[in-house]
């Protein structure tokens, strides 16, 4: 099974409440799948910052030191813990560097994702502890998703959770199983591309990295994997300024959405979105097969 | 003293509020119902997408549900007339063997799916596999349906105001198909045939039933099998 849910706010005022909605509607799908959870938060970036979420198995020994080991780098290097993640902020200008000095001096230190604005927190345990731990409710942002997972094609790991993130400020949940993942794999470490795991799901992720590095949009990518990828799926997708849901030609793998004057939601079922507000007068309709639906914060305005 | 109309008022109409108890307690008492009872009146409240809501009925209760509904809602249905004031989700009314299913608003995937008998009215728009492996349930769906509808459809009626998505009616058996807007695709095996009088009389009587005043039976068309799939035959290996 595995549960899914994406929140892309329109109305400002809510976005303080994001961390909050988001993990209610999670929570409510933790009978889809209890094996781990991950949400990616997108907040308001701020001119020439970068942000790196980072996980280690030990936090203790690994985020020990971290921030004055990253000062050397980048002086106006933050570290804020949380649990087995930190989020490290940086001048956008020597995000890299810092990256590099972190694979030189802490091997267990893992990335989760990095970017002008995404959060990735990810961790095995159901929704409930996995939100709690990492103080999920307390934050604010434009956009969200968030996964439960019931796992099939890889082991039950923190970095077999999801959201999987494989460029910068992307991330994408999966419910579903791709039957070529193998195979695209191979072409897209071909292509340069690397992977942290034999999950399908990164896969995906990593294709539709790919696919945006030479120039598509979102949609656009989106469109592309109704062609290369085979298997079940429905994804959300996230990006900096976008949000995307796309499910294959069967479609066998529940979606409903739901759109407001405040916001547009996706719940792997209905009862995700129950505590919305407004819900019961929003618009809500069930994606349909092999179609893109996607949504630009940017494009909108 | 007014209690004594309170007590029949309760009786009338059994209220479940499941914001406030667990779904057991309604499809309990649902299984409890002893024959030629009166206590055939229900209302569910804040079913608030919740799964399995009225499953098992086996008497002639009335079910009123108040909101929308997750998977398999009243699943199984033998005789109770159940309506849901709002959307369902995955398999609603699957395996109905008698009865009356009515949604207001949308179902999700394979609504009606193995159904043996009784009505299944979906007022808004049905998604796909629609009637999946019918074999005798009447379905009516007054907006579209999605794709891979009637899939094996064995016997009963799928009724379409609006259109059907691709692959209706795919090795279909002796399902009756009637659609009344355009078909992207059929499936293998299914065919348009000839809407006869005895279809137009059955298409009324449905239409009538679920309470559609304003659409005749001769703006349909009718599908049903070529009948050259029943028995494998290597010379349609292409076609299975």
């Amino acid at each position: 099974m595995c549960g899914i849910v994406g929140l892309f706010l329109k109305d400002k005022s809510l976005e303080p409440q994001l961390g909050a909605m988001l993990s209610d509607m999670l929570v409510i799908m933790t009978d889809r799948g209890p094996d781990s959870a991950g949400i990616a938060i997108y907040g308001a970036p701020s001119d020439g910052r970068a942000k790196i979420t980072v996980q280690s198995a030990d936090p203790k020994q690994d985020f020990a030191g971290l921030e004055a080991l990253l000062k050397p780098v980048d002086s106006s290097v933050a570290v804020a813990l949380k649990s087995t993640h930190a989020v490290i902020e940086t001048s956008a200008a020597k995000a890299s560097a810092v990256r590099d000095l972190l694979a030189q001096e802490r091997g267990g230190i893992r990335v989760m994702g990095s970017g002008d604005s995404v959060e990735i927190y990810k961790e095995v345990g159901l929704p409930k502890e996995v939100v709690s731990r990492f103080g999920i409710r307390q934050m604010g942002g434009t956009h969200g998703i968030g996964h439960t997972r019931m796992a099939t094609e890889s082991a039950v790991t923190t970095l077999g959770a999801h959201p999987f993130s494989t460029g910068a400020d992307q991330c994408l949940v999966h419910n579903g199983s791709l039957s070529n993942h193998n195979n695209l794999r191979r072409e897209l470490v071909r292509e340069g591309m690397t992977f942290e795991t034999q999950n399908d799901s990164e896969v995906a992720a990593a294709y539709l990295t790919a696919e945006m590095a030479k120039g598509k949009d979102l949609g656009q990518a989106l469109t592309s994997a109704l062609d290369d990828l085979d298997g079940f799926f429905t994804f959300v997708v996230g990006t900096k300024s976008g949000f995307g849901v796309v499910r294959d030609p069967i479609a066998c793998k529940p979606a409903v959405m739901a759109e407001t004057d405040q916001y547009i939601a996706f719940g792997s079922e209905y009862r995700a979105l129950v505590n919305l507000p407004g819900i019961e007068n929003a618009r809500v309709w069930e994606p349909e097969p092999a179609t893109v639906y996607f949504w630009d914060h940017e494009k909108a305005a | 003293m007014d209690l004594s109309v309170k007590r029949e008022s309760l009786e009338a109409m059994r209220v479940f509020d499941l914001a406030k108890m667990p779904l057991r307690d309604l499809n309990s008492a649902l299984h409890a119902i002893a024959p030629g009872t009166n206590d055939t009146r229900f209302e569910v409240v804040n079913p608030r997408g919740s799964h399995a809501v009225a499953v098992g009925i086996d008497q002639p209760v009335t079910v009123e549900v108040r909101g929308s509904v997750g998977y398999y809602c009243a699943g199984m249905n033998d005789g109770g007339t159940v309506t849901v004031h709002g959307s369902a989700g995955p398999g609603v009314a699957e395996n109905m063997m008698s009865g009356t299913v009515v949604i207001e608003g949308d179902a999700s995937q394979y609504a009606g799916a193995t159904g043996r008998g009784g009505l299944l009215v979906i007022k808004g728009n049905a998604a796909s596999r629609c009637g999946i492996s019918m074999k005798g349930i009447d379905i009516v769906v007054q907006g579209n349906i999605g794709h891979m509808s009637a899939f094996m459809g064995q016997s009963g009626h799928l009724v379409v105001l609006g259109n059907a998505g691709d692959a209706l009616g795919d090795s279909l058996y002796e399902a009756k198909l009637f659609v009344r807007g355009e078909v992207k695709s059929l499936g293998a095996d299914c065919i348009q045939k000839e809407l006869r009088p005895e279809h137009i009389e059955k298409l009324a009587d449905l239409l009538e039933k679920a309470g559609i005043t304003d659409v005749r039976p001769q703006e349909f068309k009718r599908y049903g099998s070529a009948r050259t799939l029943y028995n494998f035959n290597i010379d349609n290996a292409d076609a299975y």
